[in-house]
């Protein structure tokens, strides 16, 4: 019953998982020279497999410590990511009618909510192993897709897709997809939702709410940020 | 047990049709949300009273092994039907692999209880007649959801019957041995993802519709094995289709461009006598973008659109890693 649901929801933590990993090395200051001169897909391999490998390895992490993977999360994946895009595409038509100010505030609760999201996922890693497949666009384009599943004792592999631009600070993640769904497209509904029944600031004030909420869940361990 | 699905899937059907009528259609997609939404929560509901709460007690006391071996035993029967519609979606290969892992399976993996096809490097596709369907062309049409079964479309809803009739389990005797067998393959997929439920509760705005969206988009991407569409059309490029982003880039610095007018006829106001640009350089950032920026504005009526923006490279990005840094939270989560 309602096995899709869950099968999204299974993935969803494997997804983050898998790319949650691997941006320690990208955190020093001379990143983005690295970065830059990295191809996308290897990056993505390489930051799916630290990141496969540390949920694995840490204990704590295996044991519910949600400070310590909300590090993890903070410190190897976010510098892949690119936020603010992220949002613009799922807010789509509405992100041009913002001001500059909501736009921020959004962009800054709509991270909150994912890396929460991706943190909870986290400790559900236990023996999946990773597959790439090939890379959709060359090094040479702007824009590519890599594609890669992940496979389990049982049941179907998962796929997972992502997105990557290429900025002068090296090849950023700007959409994920799990199980064939792309996050930003399945956001789109619920931002223009809420956006329809209260403006800009209402879908803003919806999501710190949740964020709020996901952090008094957290049991205290998180305090939230700004 | 299975006539009486079978009857249910069609009352729904009907009940679909019934309720299309004085559905007020908000979204294309989905004309039949008043419904889908109730049957939703009710199957939330049962969820939450019987089938989550069994499963936690199944996947509490029945060792690991057993739970696989189970799994692995209704998704050998599962295989059966893959196969047919593998081959009915003229995809050979992939039927005649799943053949090979049915009779691997069947025979050394004891009956379906071990998956050595897996290992053997025969891997698993799960295909459906709904996906079949699609692979011939019919359209998904709109999002139904069924009582237990939960999401579909309802070209999948027409195909699910006979989905059901092809499971091998449906004509297990005796029928109590049949009725047990169909609720541990329940129990078992649902323990399968206990330990992710939640995640969907924390991630949604609206349960419902995330739900709903990510269902259609994953569909999609079933029938056409991993794509977004008909081969051919790349996904990439569809993504691409609405992007915003370099409009909104656009509009940041047409944004500036206004603020740094108004800037200047603020400053104009205060002294009598024009000033000179240096006059209004600290309210703005300096940056090679705004000073080109500033010079639009002075010509430009405040608040007006930027005219035909030429985004340079070097301005664009020096925009965007303003934003970047600007949406940065100072501290940590």
């Amino acid at each position: 019953m309602n096995k899709f649901k869950q099968l999204f929801a299974i993935a969803l933590s494997t997804a983050s998982l898998a790319f949650a990993g691997g941006a320690m090395a990208q955190s020093a200051p001379a990143a983005p020279a690295q970065a830059a001169a990295e191809a996308p897909d290897v990056l993505v391999k390489r930051i799916s497999l630290e990141v496969l490998n540390a949920a694995k390895a840490d204990k704590e992490i295996q044991a519910g410590n949600q400070r310590r993977v909300l590090d993890l999360v903070e410190a190897k994946i976010l510098p892949h990511v690119d936020f603010q895009r992220m949002t613009a595409l799922a807010a789509g038509r509405f992100w041009r009618q913002a001001t500059p100010e909501q736009q921020t505030q959004l962009a800054n609760e709509f991270r909150t909510l994912l890396v929460f999201t991706y943190s909870g996922a986290l400790t559900q890693v236990k023996d999946q192993q990773l597959e790439f497949k090939p890379m959709r666009g060359t090094v040479a384009d702007n824009e590519v897709e890599v594609r890669s599943q992940v496979v389990q004792a049982r049941g179907e592999p998962i796929q997972l897709g992502y997105r990557l631009e290429k900025l002068p600070s090296g090849w950023k993640i700007y959409d994920i997809n799990v199980l064939g769904a792309w996050l930003v497209e399945t956001y789109k509904g619920n931002f223009a939702a809420e956006i329809g029944k209260s403006g800009v600031d209402g879908l803003i004030k919806v999501l710190a709410e949740k964020n709020k909420k996901l952090a008094a869940n957290a049991g205290g361990k998180v305090a939230k940020s700004s | 047990m299975k006539t009486h699905l079978r009857s249910g899937a069609l009352a729904t059907l009907l009940a679909v049709a019934a309720l299309s009528g004085c559905a007020t259609a908000t979204n294309p997609k989905d004309p039949f949300e008043g419904f889908n939404r109730a049957m939703f929560s009710f199957n939330d509901a049962v969820d939450k009273v019987a089938v989550k709460p069994a499963a936690t007690v199944y996947s509490n006391v029945v060792p690991g092994f057993v739970q696989t071996g189970i799994g692995n035993f209704f998704g050998n029967l599962g295989d059966v039907w893959t196969m047919v519609n593998n081959l009915l979606q003229g995809k050979v290969v992939d039927g005649l692999s799943d053949m090979m892992r049915v009779a691997v399976n069947s025979t050394l993996g004891l009956g379906g209880v071990l998956d050595i096809g897996s290992e053997a490097g025969m891997a698993k596709h799960k295909e459906d007649f709904g996906q079949t369907l699609g692979r011939w062309g019919v359209k998904g049409g709109p999002y139904v959801v069924l009582p237990i079964f939960g999401s579909f479309t309802l070209r999948d809803t027409v195909a699910f019957p006979l989905d059901f009739k092809a499971d091998p389990w449906g004509y297990k005797k005796p029928v109590r041995w049949r009725n047990v067998g169909t609720v541990v393959r329940l129990v078992d997929q649902r323990a399968a993802v206990l330990g992710a439920s939640n995640l969907l509760e924390e991630a949604a705005l609206d349960k419902y519709e995330f739900v709903r969206d990510a269902y259609l988009q994953r569909r999609t991407s079933q029938i056409y094995d991993g794509e977004s569409g008909p081969k051919g059309k790349s996904s990439l490029n569809q993504g691409n289709q609405d992007d915003d982003w370099a409009y909104t880039r656009q509009e940041a610095e047409a944004a500036e461009t206004s603020a740094a007018a108004s800037a200047a006829t603020a400053a104009a106001a205060a002294a009598t006598e024009p000033r000179d640009q240096s006059g209004v350089e600290p309210a703005i950032r300096t940056k090679p973008a705004d000073a080109a920026a500033k010079k639009d504005a002075q010509q430009q009526v405040p608040g007006s659109k930027l005219q035909q923006p030429v985004v340079l490279p070097v301005s664009s990005v020096s925009t965007d890693q303003t934003l970047m840094a600007e949406a940065k939270p100072s501290s940590d989560l």
